[in-house]
Parts: structure tokens; sequence; C-alpha cells
């Protein structure tokens, strides 16, 4: 035993005896190192799945989108008909054990191209959303934690808010769809198109609760005791600001992958979406209202999985906002 | 209040400049070209001269600059001119859609009739269904009315529009006959019979509107209810005696109402632009619709007035917004 450690036992239990003294009750210190205490430990992260699980719609959503997930992920592994595989003969056939969801005016296997439509929707989704509130929470950041930037940011931003998108998105689309398709490649081209107009025009809501958010923060009490004690501002935003707003963050990404989905598939209705041989959910179901008085379940398909995943995150979101409220959550 | 307004509105100048200008430089980046439909048959100096009667043959800035005198200064004038027949305008030149080599706002004109009668109509309608709803699942929380409006608010703003579209032409339209699917524009009200064919082919577009509408409104005045029904004058005006109707409907509604008129006001400009979609299932020729096929043709003069008219209601609504806020509640002083 080495003698700082006999003294540090020495003045524990001088401690203990001093204060047992005085209060009546030894339950002996708190241990030195409190996470490794034992006992249940509460993070902030378990408390908020504890509460989410009591959300009993966010849950069914939660399930519900990760099997719609595993269904266009995996799904494609099993169920291995090329979805551009064209089999003229089989045209228009309706449900069968060949073709369980039926095959398309060209005899495309309907399944296949589902779970196709599915991996290219949802990854737009997904990326779309991550541009997006990446610009956004920079944006709301730096506006709130400096104040010099705040006013031309903000400026910004309400000039964006004024923006008409859905026009000024249909006009980026159609106007430079071709050159990137040239440099990229059709496919590549229009992802790279959409995933970027779309996240180029959906981070101001973050980036306006992000700022508030900031705002609110900056005159609490830690934030001038870690600025007392010198901490310079990149360290204060990434350790101090960034982790104390990431709640609102995650409810308004979760959010932003509903309208990113629902704005691609809009855009491939409108027909200026993806190519046509290159299937996503909004593609097949503008593909198939042509002939939806003959194949109406052509045409309902893919506007189920549309709708289901866009209500599945709107319930995931809705059930992030309540859990990670810290004035109803405990209750 | 005044002072705020004229604040706002010099505010917005800037602001709209600024956005016409990069709509136009949007589209001058693009690489389409008018004149690509032109035969190669045609020789080139003949085609430099097509080139030049489309006004393309000066720099951008030259042209932008024409635009805003036409959009600011020619167009008013005109239409003053048109009011009280005097020439002002005579011999200026308008602005033109190389689509139709007709007047843009002529072209507008003929459309606004449509989408206003069908995106009013259901933005109307939308507002009508979401106030009762919001009221009573406020007043009943967590009761099973409540948990049906939010089940089918939530399905009414996550199903896209030109989903719930076909969908209703399929069942409505195809299978069971009972409305066309298809808007006659042509249609002229003239007699009960007409209003009855008028009206038939009204209830889909404006159904599909309306509940994509009355689900978001629905929300902001359910949540706005909630917030004053645990009011501390709630609880005096029970306290005092009055009724339960008049303690809902008098005090909490009218207070309800401030932040979800605010709502009302701003989500009408983006009514337009999803029209936009729905005006395409329909084929309603509307507004949405002569966007639609002004960006296919590269009419280049249509599609920046088009949008920047979009873009003056963006504006022009949030401005409406805050000063209803103000008058609405005086609790609000903006100076």
């Amino acid at each position: 035993m080495t003698e700082t450690r006999r003294q540090h036992d020495l003045s524990v239990t001088e401690t203990v005896e001093a204060s047992s003294v005085a209060a009546g009750i030894t339950p002996g210190l708190p241990p030195d190192d409190p996470l490794h205490a034992g006992g249940e430990t509460r993070s902030q992260w378990r408390d908020v799945w504890r509460q989410f699980r009591s959300h009993r719609g966010a849950m069914v959503a939660l399930v519900l989108f990760v099997s719609t997930i595993l269904f266009v992920l995996v799904g494609p592994y099993l169920w291995t008909i090329d979805p551009t595989y064209v089999d003229i003969r089989a045209r228009n056939s309706g449900f069968s054990v060949a073709h369980p969801l039926g095959t398309d005016q060209l005899g495309r296997d309907m399944l296949a191209r589902l779970m196709a439509g599915g991996r290219v929707s949802i990854a737009v989704g997904l990326t779309a959303m991550i541009i997006a509130i990446t610009l956004g929470s920079l944006i709301g950041l730096v506006s709130g934690y400096f104040r010099r930037m705040d006013a031309p940011l903000m400026r910004l931003t309400e000039l964006f808010l004024a923006l008409p998108l859905l026009p000024l998105l249909l006009l980026m689309v159609t106007l430079f769809r071709e050159p990137l398709s040239q440099s990229f490649g059709p496919a590549m081209g229009t992802f790279i198109l959409i995933v970027s107009a779309i996240g180029a025009t959906s981070w101001m809501q973050a980036a306006r609760i992000v700022r508030g958010d900031v705002l609110g923060l900056k005159e609490r009490e830690f934030i001038l005791a870690a600025k007392s004690i010198g901490t310079p501002a990149h360290r204060m935003i990434l350790r101090h600001v960034l982790p104390n707003v990431l709640s609102p963050i995650m409810v308004a990404a979760t959010l932003g992958i509903a309208t990113a989905i629902i704005t691609e598939s809009a855009l491939s209705f409108l027909g200026l979406g993806f190519p046509p041989d290159f299937p996503t959910w909004g593609r097949l179901l503008y593909d198939a209202v042509d002939q939806m008085v003959m194949y109406p379940w052509r045409v309902i398909l893919p506007g189920l999985f549309i709708s289901l995943t866009v209500l599945c995150v709107n319930y995931i979101g809705d059930g992030l906002r309540d859990a990670m409220d810290p004035r109803i959550r405990g209750r | 209040m005044l002072t705020f307004t004229t604040r706002r509105l010099l505010l917005a100048i800037p602001t709209l400049l600024f956005i016409s200008l990069v709509i136009f430089l949007l589209l001058e980046a693009s690489p389409g070209d008018p004149l690509g439909d032109v035969p190669l048959t045609v020789p080139p100096e003949v085609k430099e001269r097509m080139r030049e009667a489309l006004g393309l043959g000066s720099p951008w800035y030259v042209r932008y600059v024409l635009w805003l005198k036409q959009f600011f200064w020619v167009e008013p004038l005109y239409w003053f001119d048109h009011v009280f027949g005097t020439q002002f305008s005579a011999g200026m030149q308008r602005i033109i859609s190389f689509q139709s080599r007709s007047p843009v706002f002529d072209v507008i004109a003929q459309r606004v009739p449509q989408t206003l009668t069908v995106v009013g109509f259901s933005y109307l309608v939308g507002i009508l269904i979401a106030i009762p709803i919001g009221i009573i699942s406020a007043y009943k929380q967590y009761s099973w009315f409540d948990q049906l409006g939010t089940f089918v608010s939530m399905i009414g703003f996550s199903m896209p529009t030109f989903f719930t579209g076909v969908v209703l032409i399929i069942i409505f339209g195809v299978k069971l006959q009972w409305f066309p699917s298809v808007y006659d524009t042509t249609l002229e009200v003239r007699d009960w019979n007409s209003f009855w064919a008028q009206v038939r082919q009204m209830i889909m577009p404006v159904t599909v509107l309306a509940l994509y509408n009355a689900a978001q409104i629905s929300r902001f005045m359910r949540a706005s209810m909630l917030d004053n029904l645990g009011q501390d004058y709630v609880r005096t005006a029970r306290a005092k005696g009055l009724s339960e109707k008049t303690v809902v409907l008098k005090h909490v509604l009218r207070n309800s109402l401030i932040p979800v008129i605010t709502v009302i006001a701003l989500g009408l400009p983006a009514v337009f632009g999803g029209a936009i979609i729905t005006e395409q299932v329909f084929k309603v020729n509307g507004l949405g619709q002569l966007l639609i096929t002004a960006i296919h043709g590269n009419d280049i003069p249509m599609v920046l007035t088009l949008t920047f008219i979009f873009a003056i209601l963006i504006v022009l609504f949030t401005l409406i917004a805050d000063i209803l806020y103000g008058i609405l509640d005086p609790r609000i002083r903006y100076d």
C-alpha cells in the first residue's frame, strides 16, 4: 500500500466518522468512481430509449421501418430475379407463384422492382437528410454561437425560406440532369443531383431550431463555467453545445427523411426523377399511372410502400420528440 | 405597427430582387437551348437572327434588367391602361413567352381561375374540417376521438397527394364511375346541369388537397387549444360560472385561433406549390401544369415569371402572417 493510498483511506474513515456523528446515519461516502460502482446506471440515451418504448405507435413504426429496410436490403439476395430483366411473354401477369406481385408492361418482376426501388428511395431519403441536417446544424450552430455571424446567416435562411421550393427543384433537376448524367453516368448523376437539390433546399428548419436552442444554451451557467476556464470556441461547440442540441437535431433528421422521400417520389411522379430503367418507388408509380385502369395494383403497391415508410418515419419522429422532451420524460 | 409594416415591405424588395436574380442565373446556367428544336437545315445566320428576335443576343445582365423593367413597369402600366383606357404603355414590349409567342401574363391570366377554384376551395374546405376536429380532440384529449384524429392526420400528411389522388381516381373514377377522372376546364357553368358537372369534377381534387391541408392544420389547432386550456384565465372563467360552451368557444377558441390563423396564412403559398402535383394528377390545366410544360419546353420567360410569382406569394403571405399576428394578439409588439 502506497503512502497516498493510505492517506486517502485514512481521510475517508475520518470523514465518515465526522459526518456520521453529525448526521446520525453512516452509509459511507459515495464511491470514488461512480461510473463503475455497480448498481443500475442511467445514461441519457437509455432513459430516452425507455421513454421511446412506452410510445406504442412509435414502436410499431420502428419495427415496420426496420422490416422495410430489411426487405429492400436483404430481399434481393433471397428473390434473385433481376429487376431489369425483360420477359416479354410474361408481361402484365397478375399475382402468381412465379411473380408473387405480378409483372409490369415489359414483363419485369414487380417484387424485385419494388425491392430495388425501395433501395434507391430510402437511400435518397437518408442521404438528402444527412446533407440537409449537416448544413442546417452547421449554420444554426455558427449563427447561434457567434454573434457576428447571426444576422447575415439568418438573412440567408429567410431568403431560402422565401424561395418557391418545388418549382425551383423542378427547374434544377430538368436543367442539370443532362450534364451530370454525362459525367457520372445516368443513375449516379441523377442521384447526386436529386440528393443535393433536396438537401440544399431543406436545411432551413433545422438551422432555425438549432440556432434557437444554442441561443438559449449560451445563457446557462455551465457554458459560462466552461468559458471561464478558457475553453476554445471549437471545443466549446463540440463538447458543450452540440451534445445539448442533439435531440432537436435528431427529431428534425427523422422528419427530414420523410420529406426527402416524398419529394423524390414527387419529382419522379412528374417524370423528372431517375431514368426509366432505374426503378424508384415514385418512378414505379409514375410508370403505372398510364395503365391504372387495367392494373390498379401496380399503382397501389409502390404508393403503399411510400406512404407506409413515410408514416413510420413520422411516427418515429413523434416518439423521439416525446422521448427526448425532459418535461415528459420520467413520468 | 405602421413602421413595422413599412420596414418589412422595404426589406421585401431586396429579398425579391435577390430571388429573381437566383432564378434568372439558374436558368442562365442551364445547358438547355430554346432553339434546340429548330431543324439543323436552318442556316446558322438565320438561327442567329432568330436568337436576336427572342432577345437572347445581349449579355445576361442587360436581359435581367430588361426583364425587371418589363415585370415591374411595363406590365403594371399595361394593366392600368387596360382598366382606365389610357395609352401609357403604347409601343412598350411586354414579356413574351417563347412557346406561344403571346404575352406571358395573358397566358397566366387564363390559367389562374382554374387553380384558384380548385386550390382555394380545397384550402377552405380543409380549414373548415380541421378547426372543429382540432377543437374536439384537444377538449377531449386522449379520448378515442383524439386518438383517431391523430392517426388520421398522421396518415393524411404521410400519403403524398399523387398517391391519394390516383387511388381516388381508381376507386371513384374507374370502378364506381361516380366522378370524372379528368378535370374539364372548358366547362362553363350556365345552368344547374353544368353546375352539377362542375361540382362533380371538383370533388376529387378538392378532397385530395383538403385532406392534406386539414391534416396539418388540425394538428396546429389541437396543440394551440391544449396550450390555452391549461391557462389560468380558463379556470377563472369557469369559476365565475360561465357555461362550458362559452368558456371553450368564446374564451379558449379565440385565443387559440391566433397562431392557427398565421399558420393558415403561411401555408397558402405552399398550397400553390403542392397543387402542381395535384393538377398533374387530375389534368387540371392551371398554373402548375403551365409551369411544368414551360420547364419541358425551355420557355425561359414563362418559367422565370411564374416562379417569381410564387416567390412573391411566399414573401407576401409571410408578411401578412406577421402583421395578422400583431393585430390579433395585442401582447405582440414589433416596435
